[in-house]
């Protein structure tokens, strides 16, 4: 198991490589100057002509990469143009709150969706399957900004519950924190509890129709233990793997959501950086991303082990 | 069913690692300074854009600038009735109005506590001189900017300089903020990366996420000046403990705050959303800056057709104001026609030439002029930002405007990055370049030739677009030696109208950003430039 960790943590040295080669060089590629969106929309050519200048960005572009790749091999994500911050505070003050909300939806989602899932598949056909059916092909239908704003009407705006915006940090409180949590939270769970009840339900059916299961039943084994330890647990390693992306999804930051919300989550740093053409932030945030897709995949082959004793590393 | 909790138990210590340890220990800074921060006033403002940059000096951007006012000062200022005044500083003129000087006064502090000296406002006027547009005429008349004592400036100049008061005190863009002599060493066109100034107001520095958040405290050792708040100028009286300034990506999500009291300001409001708010008890919708903005188009006078100006005066001719307000801001609450390029109901307000643009365009006109000019049918590119709301309607009029006159039009949507990269490509509109772009400014930094950012026409050094008028240029030369309003007036007519001949830029209609404010939030000063200084918070 070590060995393939290790081996599996090392093929991410070359992957993220090419990750980097390529983000640096479409940026360069797309049309846009971050010295004339520092400059301002009233600076003359000339304003914007030293700016560039005095920002490197003048040199020439193989000398840039070099430049941002021996930040990199020190650890070192760069400075944000337009703020003159290092990247890697950044991200470091932007990926809590997408981190936290990330795991809340994840949690909530697992325990609304696995339940709904299993009395999808154990009814299957009947009416209660047909409900968490209707529900799910809802809850993925419907946009997150629509679902956000219902959200907000009713629990802010109206019943004034909650909070219409903003973000706490846990540290400050874990109560508020889930007082502003909550909401956005719940958005991003109607969309994941579709899909993972969706996943539970086909998963386990496919399970309870498997011989083993028509055994455990003529020995006698109740309905419950049958369905839950040995069809779901059998059904487990798909689940895992769409809650695991799932996660992986969240982690790279939820657009929509954060805008929604007003929450200071890497998705909203993203889409700014790439506005505001500011190149070493999107470069570290592209590859910050593509290390928790890496990782986490990592992470649910693992997770697999726990679920089925036949898989080894 | 064992295995289940397995899961749960890995959640559980991704908790307990760095999470965990940072909940207890920033929980225990809380718990003691909450109790501080108690009976704290704080205004909370949805800016109308996120602040990233934090020098005024390096950025045009109007953020900026806003924040440049919460936390730096400046030597003079304009008050409420255009007339500049003392701020940091009074002055004495001598007799052949060859030397200023400016004496600071007394009890100005930097936010680390150091005294405000004359050799910090040298240097500061010295980056900013090197940077500014404006300031760099006064420059270019400028003998030396001596620091003759710790609180003395004496500026002597090689010629005189009637507008050198106006240029000092001028809010946009860039003002000629004062900062410490070690921080205005900086190079022009590099950022500063220390942000202590003598404003009224601290930057909370640990609190700032570009972007997302900046936090001003007030500055407990500011003096304010004695007399009443006016404009910018006069006692800067801090009655609030904080100003936090709050970026929301979505319009509707600050619009939601505001009503439920999350918020207490939104200074530009997305326009459609107003009836909402218009109906509420707890806010009020108001038009602060009366100055507005003012939407333009400009041409390329660098390629075909627009070289030609009989082809550009059809262009003009084709445009009808209230067609593009109309689309763009829809209520004509909050827009207005205006074909006078230094805004109207203002000093030099002046609208010459823009007959037909006020009525709405003449298209028939405008086909005969096309005609008569010899236009070959070379496609007329124009940019068109997308992602920044109503200005992107703005090109699709002018398309639209310009086809019906006969125009051969290509309209390119792009976001609007690409479209300020792209306007400075002098290539031709088929190989990267461009013909029309439209954009806006402030009323503030366009109502006077000295400070016009779209005036400048000396070719490929001037604004994008490089119009080439040397007779431009020598009105505006004249306007800066004019010495009474008079000569100002009849100098801004003379340019107005030569503006409007060559079609130097295209007036497109003038309009406001629309605020709204809490009604707890009273006595904030009706200036261009948002100011946190006056204003009050009620409980």
């Amino acid at each position: 198991m070590l060995a393939y960790i290790i081996k599996r943590t090392l093929a991410v040295i070359p992957v993220m490589a090419i990750v980097a080669l390529i983000v640096f060089l479409i940026l360069r590629l797309t049309p846009g100057d971050p010295a004339a969106i520092i400059a301002g929309d009233s600076a003359t050519p000339e304003q914007i002509a030293s700016m560039r200048e005095a920002m490197g960005l003048n040199e020439p572009i193989y000398l840039q990469f070099l430049h941002w790749i021996g930040q990199l091999l020190q650890g070192d994500l760069g400075t944000s143009l337009l703020s003159g911050t290092s990247v890697n505070a950044l991200i470091a003050s932007r990926i809590w709150p997408t981190l936290y909300i990330a795991l809340l939806t994840i949690v909530m989602s697992v325990l609304i969706a696995v339940p709904l899932g299993t009395i999808a598949a154990w009814r299957h056909g009947r009416l209660s399957d047909h409900i968490v059916m209707i529900i799910s092909v809802a809850g993925f239908s419907v946009p997150a900004f629509v679902v956000g704003y219902i959200f907000i009407k009713i629990f802010a705006a109206d019943l004034r519950w909650l909070p219409v915006q903003g973000y706490k940090d846990p540290a400050l409180g874990f109560g508020e924190f889930l007082r502003h949590a909550i909401l956005p939270a719940l958005t991003l769970t109607t969309a994941y509890v579709a899909l993972t009840a969706r996943m539970t339900r086909a998963s386990l059916l496919n399970v309870l129709g498997e011989d083993y299961i028509r055994t455990a039943h003529a020995k006698g084994v109740s309905e419950p233990r049958v369905l839950l330890q040995h069809g779901l647990r059998n059904a487990a390693v798909p689940i895992l793997t769409v809650v695991g992306t799932g996660f992986a999804m969240l982690l790279s930051g939820v657009v929509v959501v954060e805008s929604v919300f007003n929450i200071p989550g890497i998705g909203r740093l993203t889409i700014d950086a790439v506005m505001a053409r500011d190149y070493p932030v999107i470069q570290g945030m592209i590859l910050l991303t593509s290390g928790i897709y890496v990782l986490v995949n990592l992470a649910i082959d693992l997770a697999y082990t726990l679920f089925d004793p036949r898989i080894r590393y | 069913m064992g295995i289940h909790f397995k899961p749960g138990l890995r959640v559980q210590r991704l908790f307990a690692g760095q999470s965990t340890m940072r909940l207890v220990a920033a929980g225990m800074m809380v718990l003691t300074a909450g109790v501080a921060h108690a009976q704290e006033k704080t205004v909370t403002a949805v800016m109308h854009s996120g602040l990233r940059m934090l020098d005024p000096i390096v950025s045009t951007a109007h953020i900026t600038r806003d924040h440049g006012y919460m936390v730096y000062d400046t030597l003079v200022a304009f008050d409420g009735d255009g007339v500049v005044q003392p701020q940091m500083a009074s002055w004495e003129k001598s007799e052949d109005n060859l030397t200023y000087t400016f004496k600071l006064r007394d009890g100005l502090l930097f936010h680390d506590g150091a005294k405000v000296t004359a050799a910090d406002a040298v240097a500061s006027l010295e980056r900013w001189g090197a940077r500014d547009g404006a300031a760099k005429f006064l420059m270019a008349a400028t003998d030396s900017i001596k620091a003759t004592d710790e609180t003395t400036i004496t500026w002597k100049l090689k010629e005189p300089f009637p507008l050198l008061l106006d240029v000092l005190a001028k809010q946009s863009s860039v003002p000629a903020f004062i900062m410490p002599a070690r921080v205005a060493a900086t190079p022009a066109d590099t950022a500063i990366t220390e942000y202590v100034g003598s404003g009224p107001f601290e930057m909370v520095e640990s609190d700032f996420q570009p972007g997302v958040k900046i936090v001003y405290k007030r500055f407990e050792d500011y003096k304010p000046r004695e007399e009443a708040a006016s404009g910018m100028a006069g006692g800067k009286v801090v009655n609030v403990d904080r100003v936090e300034w709050v970026s929301m990506p979505d319009p509707q999500t600050a619009i939601n705050a505001i009503m439920t009291g999350e918020i207490d300001l939104i200074e530009n409001a997305q326009i459609d959303l107003l009836p909402v708010l218009e109906a509420s008890p707890d806010v009020t919708v108001e038009i602060r800056d009366k100055l507005g903005y003012q939407g333009f188009a400009r041409m390329n006078f660098k390629h075909p057709p627009f070289d030609n100006v009989e082809i550009r005066r059809a262009a003009m001719t084709a445009l009808g104001q209230e067609q593009v307000m109309a689309t763009m801001i829809g209520n004509p609450d909050y827009y207005w026609l205006c074909g006078a390029i230094f805004g109207c109901d203002t000093p030099l307000g002046d609208e010459t030439g823009s007959e037909t643009l006020q009525a709405g365009g003449d298209k028939a006109k405008a086909r005969e002029m096309l005609e008569a000019a010899g236009y070959d049918n070379t496609p007329v590119v124009i940019m068109q930002p997308t992602d920044i709301g109503a200005m992107g309607t703005v090109p699709v009029v002018v398309a639209s405007e310009l086809r019906d006159a006969g125009f051969n039009v290509d309209l390119q949507p792009m976001d609007w990055q690409t479209l300020v990269s792209r306007r400075a490509s002098m290539n031709k509109p088929s190989e990267g370049g461009w013909n029309i772009f439209t954009s806006f400014a402030s009323g503030v930094e366009a109502n006077t030739p000295l400070v016009h950012p779209i005036l400048p026409s000396t070719g490929d050094t001037g604004w994008f677009g490089w119009a080439n008028d040397p007779e431009l240029e020598a009105l505006r030369a004249d306007y800066l030696k004019a010495t009474t309003p008079e000569q100002q007036k009849e100098i801004a007519h003379k340019i107005q109208a030569r503006v409007m001949d060559n079609v130097i830029f295209v007036p497109l209609g003038n309009y406001a950003f629309v605020q709204v404010r809490s009604n707890k939030l009273t006595d904030m000063l009706p200036t261009p430039v948002p100011v946190f200084w006056n204003i009050k918070l009620a409980d």
